[in-house]
Order: structure tokens, then C-alpha cells, then sequence
């Protein structure tokens, strides 16, 4: 068997046939990486002696017949989930050497399924970006096309599961930075519900939008990993009391009579033609399945990127403002500084300049005399679009749309338009806004070969839809998206 | 948010970037003034919008009043914690002199 392109069901089915154990499909992925990684720069820090650990440990689980489906499954985690005694930089220079002495709550839930984490993956800089590049490490490329941006923020998670550097992946996503990396990588991503997955120890960049999900190769493994996170934890007080259900049990259950709503807002101008093309051919296979394609209407959608890019900045220019050099973090201190110079020298130098622009943003959105005029302006903007998706799922149990209106552009393309970065977020940031899940499902490549996803969005809660609907048609569409050949 | 001037001046980028507490240099703060009125700009679109009596939604999942029971709790780990710590001395961390 090919250990590095299997899911994590297959792996698992592998490891309970003695077809193979933990300790030998670490080591194969450790190989993997040591080759492929050095041109993709997916991985930020490869912890091969803590995997091999780990692996071990597993064996033993495996043995004594005390292992779940995650027991001994290699993962890659996104570079802003905090690891007790592993450094956690979140792509930048100001966290370069900290070392978190704590668990993030979804390391902690994986650990104790006995996951094998390989290494932490490459991220945009504080999770601020569309594309990997404003990372202090480098940028991450895309497998399919190395000259090509593989998104972000999560692109590092993106890269490293399309490319066969680890079984599956955690990332995080603020405005589209689990859906948008999956969609131009051409593997499944999930955004849950807000609330759904613990924040606790997720280094923070928006509060009330950023959620952690599954980066995988299938619908069922975004099942596994998902059901496996997701759960209320009492350190975060935006987690939800709600029973998680093993999601794995929604997927076969067809889409027969399910209401599938094709918003007109998200077909307009911008859209690429072949991205066009591709969505909606998944949205006649889920017609072929028996679902009620329905017309529908997000009137905000074209306003909902201005206000996520007032409400972002702004909740990160609070969050971010922790980092000053005196307690973690990089510190530059002149002699004779004040303490105002110190926190001054620290952030300028331990920023990078996507973190500062976005620091100002929310600043200056914040300060005295404008924040009328954007801050609140942008949260009342922000429940009318809550509105149009509450009003649209009474109709509908599932949206399909793009997730980005192009596929991925060349490395460099955007950077000194960042305007014109932000534009790629439009399909994405509406469910950060209103809290709602979304799924990236490969829907095929493009003439150039990059790949296309097309985006299920639910109302809170429904995830079970949106895995009925993304299993269906990764059963029955018709266009592939073929591993990239490296 | 109508007017099509410039929404921000150099200065009041070098205002606001003393409020965030970031130095910028000349080259930044140029660069800093051009994508911020971009996106200004851009933003004007949320003008296009009314929002008489709309209350603002500061959070997606509405949950309020999340308390936990006032307990002590002992703290452990205060060695790896200052283990972080760009300096420190004892149990503390140390900064720059802050009282003349």
C-alpha cells in the first residue's frame, strides 16, 4: 500500500489488518517530508522525535486493542494551535522562539486519540492573508504548481495534505482560511459552526470569527477529524453546550428532497469562467441526486467583505496589542528606552508589514471620531447579512457556491495590491460573519491544472448537510482532481 | 464616508500608528497612507447601506453570562511561563526603568 496518499480510514483499516503499524507509517511520512518538503515549504518545524514517540505509543494502543480511528494517524497542525514544549511562531518573527507551556484544547483531543502530529505547518503571518506569503518562514507554494500561491492561511495544513506530507490536517479560518487554501489545493475543507471547535490555546487573530477545522483528502476523513475536536470546553466561553454526533453516520444518506440553494449574489461579476463552470456541474450532480435546486438571495453578500475587513482588523488591533516584548516574544530594547520605546521597537520589528497594515486598519477604524463610521457601521452591516442567510436557509438546507471567485494566482502576483487580495475572500468571509459552517469539496481542475473547489455553506449547526451533500458528489461528480505529480 | 478624497492623511497614519505603537518608517508609512485609502475607499461601500435602528452583532452565536465558580486554583507552571520571557529576574519580569 501507498502509505503517504492514504486517508485516514485507510490508514486506520491498515493498522487494524497488521498491513502495516504507526511506527512504520511515521517513519515513511518523516522520509516524505525530509524530500518534498524543502521545495514546498508546507512545514515550518518537523517533530520527528516527539512523532516516533507518539508513534510508538500508538503501536502499543493498536496491541492492547485500546485505539480509535485516530490512534497513530500522522497530522500536520497549523503553526497557531498552541503545543506544550514545541515552539508555536504563528508565522511570525515576534513569536519566533516562544514555546507554549500548555495544550491547545484540540491538541489535547488528539493526543488523547492518540494522533501522531509530524510537524507544524506554514501560515500568512498571524493568520493575516490570503495566499501564505506574508509568513516570516518563507512562503508556502502550491503542489500542483509550484510557482503558484497554495492560499492561506492555512496554506501550509493545504499543502501538506494534497501533497502527501501528512494523513490529514488542522487549520484555522477566519475569513476563508481553511476553505479558500482547500479549494486551491484541491482537497476538503471545513469551517464549522462558530463555537463548535474550542478556541483555547488557537493564538488569537479575530475572536468572534476564527474557528479550527479539518484540512483533509476526503469527506469522510473531515467526518473523523471533525466529530474527533469539536465539543464544548469550559476555558472557552464562546464554546457551545451542544451534543456532537459522529458526523461519519450523515454521509451516505443521499441528498435525496434535500434543498440546495444557488445564491445569485455569488455569480456575478468577478467570477471566473471555469470556476463557474465547475460549480455548477456539482450543483446538477446534486440535482442527479435528488435534490431541489432552488434560486436564492444573499442581498449583502456584496457588503459583507467591506465589513469583515472593518470587524477583522479591528478585534485583531485589540488581540494583537498583548505582544509588547515583556512577558514572551521578540524584545528589542535600546539603552535609555522607555517602556513605551521597548513595546514600540518590539512590535515594529517583530511585525510583518501584512500584521502592521492590518493593525492600523483596525486602529484607526476603532479611534475616537470613526467608530461610527466603520466599527459599528460594519456590525450593523453584519447582522442584515445574518438576516439574508437566516431568511435564505428558511428555503434552503444547503447553499453551493464558489470558494474563491479564481483559482490560485502566481507567487508575488498580489503583494503590493493588497486590496485586490482581499477581493479573492469575498465567497468566504460571509460565514465568519454570521457564525455559519462551510465546506471546500474539490470539484476538479482548471485548463492550467489548478484545482477548483466549490463551497456548502448551512445554517449554524447543520454540518450534517453539508456532509450528505459534499459526500454525494464526491461520489458522483464528474471531474476529478488528480494528486499533483511530485 | 462619501467624499472621493483621500480618506487619510500621512499625518494622521503617523497618529494612529503612534496609538497602535508601531514605528513606521518613512518608506512604511508612504505605503502605509496609499493601502489604507485603498481600502478606504473600497470600504465606502458599507455608506450604501442603511442601518437606521439596526442593533449592531458583535458575535455570531449570541451566549451570555458564561461564569465559572470563583475558585483557587494552584499555579504551577510559573518556571516555563517565564522561561518565555525576553528577561527576567526571580519570579518577575523585567522591562526598562518605568519611574524616574
Amino acid at each position: 500500500m501507498d502509505i503517504c496518499s492514504s486517508t485516514i480510514h485507510e490508514l486506520a483499516t491498515a493498522y487494524r489488518n497488521g498491513d502495516t503499524d504507526p511506527v512504520a507509517a511515521t517513519e515513511t511520512f518523516l522520509e516524505r517530508i525530509e524530500r518534498i518538503n524543502p521545495s514546498l515549504n508546507a512545514y515550518i518545524r518537523i517533530t520527528a522525535d516527539t512523532a516516533l514517540a507518539r508513534a510508538k505509543e500508538a503501536k502499543k494502543r493498536l496491541v492492547n486493542n485500546d485505539a480509535t480511528t485516530l490512534t497513530g494517524i500522522p497530522l500536520g497542525i497549523k503553526d497557531l494551535m498552541c503545543t506544550r514544549g514545541i515552539t508555536t511562531t504563528c508565522g511570525s518573527k515576534i513569536l519566533e522562539h516562544f514555546v507554549p507551556p500548555y495544550n491547545a484544547t484540540v491538541i489535547e483531543r488528539l493526543a488523547g486519540q492518540g494522533a501522531v502530529m509530524l510537524g507544524k505547518t506554514n501560515m500568512d503571518e498571524f493568520a493575516m492573508g490570503s495566499s501564505t506569503e506574508s509568513s516570516y518562514f518563507g512562503p508556502t507554494r502550491n503542489p500542483h504548481n509550484t510557482d503558484y500561491i497554495p492560499g492561506g492561511s492555512s496554506g501550509g495544513s493545504a499543502a501538506a495534505v494534497a501533497a502527501d506530507l501528512c494523513c490529514a490536517a488542522l487549520g484555522s479560518d477566519t475569513g476563508g482560511s481553511i476553505r479558500q487554501p482547500a479549494s486551491y489545493t484541491g482537497i476538503v475543507g471545513l469551517k464549522p459552526t462558530y463555537g463548535l471547535v474550542s478556541r483555547y490555546g488557537l493564538v488569537a487573530f479575530a475572536s468572534s470569527l476564527d474557528q479550527i477545522g479539518p484540512m483533509t483528502k476526503d469527506v469522510r476523513d473531515a467526518a473523523i477529524l471533525f466529530s474527533a475536536i469539536a465539543g464544548h470546553d469550559k476555558r472557552d466561553s464562546t464554546s457551545l453546550e451542544v451534543d456532537i454526533p459522529d458526523y461519519t453516520e450523515f454521509l451516505d444518506r443521499g441528498v435525496q428532497g434535500l434543498r440546495v440553494g444557488v445564491p445569485k449574489e455569488y455569480f456575478g461579476e468577478g467570477l471566473d469562467e471555469e470556476v463557474e463552470g465547475r460549480v455548477m456541474e456539482m450543483v446538477k450532480t446534486l440535482e442527479g441526486g435528488g435534490a431541489k435546486i432552488i434560486d436564492v438571495s444573499i442581498p449583502r453578500t456584496e457588503h459583507a467583505l467591506a465589513a469583515y475587513y472593518i470587524i477583522a482588523p479591528s478585534e485583531a488591533s485589540s488581540n494583537l496589542a498583548r505582544y509588547d516584548g515583556v512577558r514572551y516574544g521578540f524584545r528589542d530594547t535600546r539603552p535609555k528606552d522607555s517602556l513605551i520605546d521597548m513595546f514600540r521597537r518590539s512590535r515594529s520589528g517583530g511585525f510583518g508589514p501584512e500584521v502592521k497594515r492590518r493593525i492600523m486598519l483596525g486602529t484607526y477604524a476603532l479611534s475616537a471620531g470613526y467608530y461610527d463610521a466603520y466599527y459599528k457601521k460594519a456590525l450593523q452591516v453584519r447582522r442584515l447579512l445574518s438576516d439574508d442567510l437566516e431568511a435564505a436557509f428558511a428555503k434552503v438546507d444547503v447553499i453551493a457556491c464558489p470558494a474563491a471567485p479564481t483559482p490560485a494566482y502566481k507567487i508575488g502576483e498580489k503583494l503590493e495590491d493588497p486590496l485586490s487580495m482581499y477581493l479573492g475572500d469575498v465567497y468566504t468571509v460571509t460565514a465568519n460573519l454570521a457564525g455559519i459552517p462551510g465546506m471546500s469539496v474539490p470539484a476538479g481542475l482548471n485548463s492550467q491544472g489548478l484545482p477548483i473547489g466549490v463551497q456548502l455553506l448551512a445554517k449554524p449547526l447543520g454540518e450534517e448537510h453539508i456532509f450528505r451533500s459534499a459526500y454525494y458528489l464526491e461520489q458522483n461528480r464528474p471531474h476529478h482532481t488528480p494528486k499533483p505529480s511530485l | 464616508m462619501s467624499d472621493k478624497a483621500a480618506k487619510i492623511t500621512k499625518n494622521e497614519v503617523l497618529y494612529v500608528s503612534r496609538l497602535a505603537r508601531l514605528d513606521l518608517t518613512d518608506t512604511e508609512t508612504e505605503r502605509m497612507t496609499d493601502n489604507i485609502n485603498d481600502i478606504l475607499s473600497y470600504m465606502e461601500k458599507l455608506g450604501e447601506v442603511d442601518t437606521t435602528n439596526v442593533p449592531p452583532m458583535t458575535h455570531a452565536i449570541p451566549k451570555e453570562n458564561v461564569m465559572r465558580p470563583d475558585a483557587v486554583v494552584p499555579f504551577t507552571d510559573t518556571s516555563e511561563i517565564l522561561a518565555n520571557a525576553p528577561e527576567s529576574k526571580n519570579t518577575l519580569f523585567k522591562v526598562p526603568k518605568v519611574i524616574e
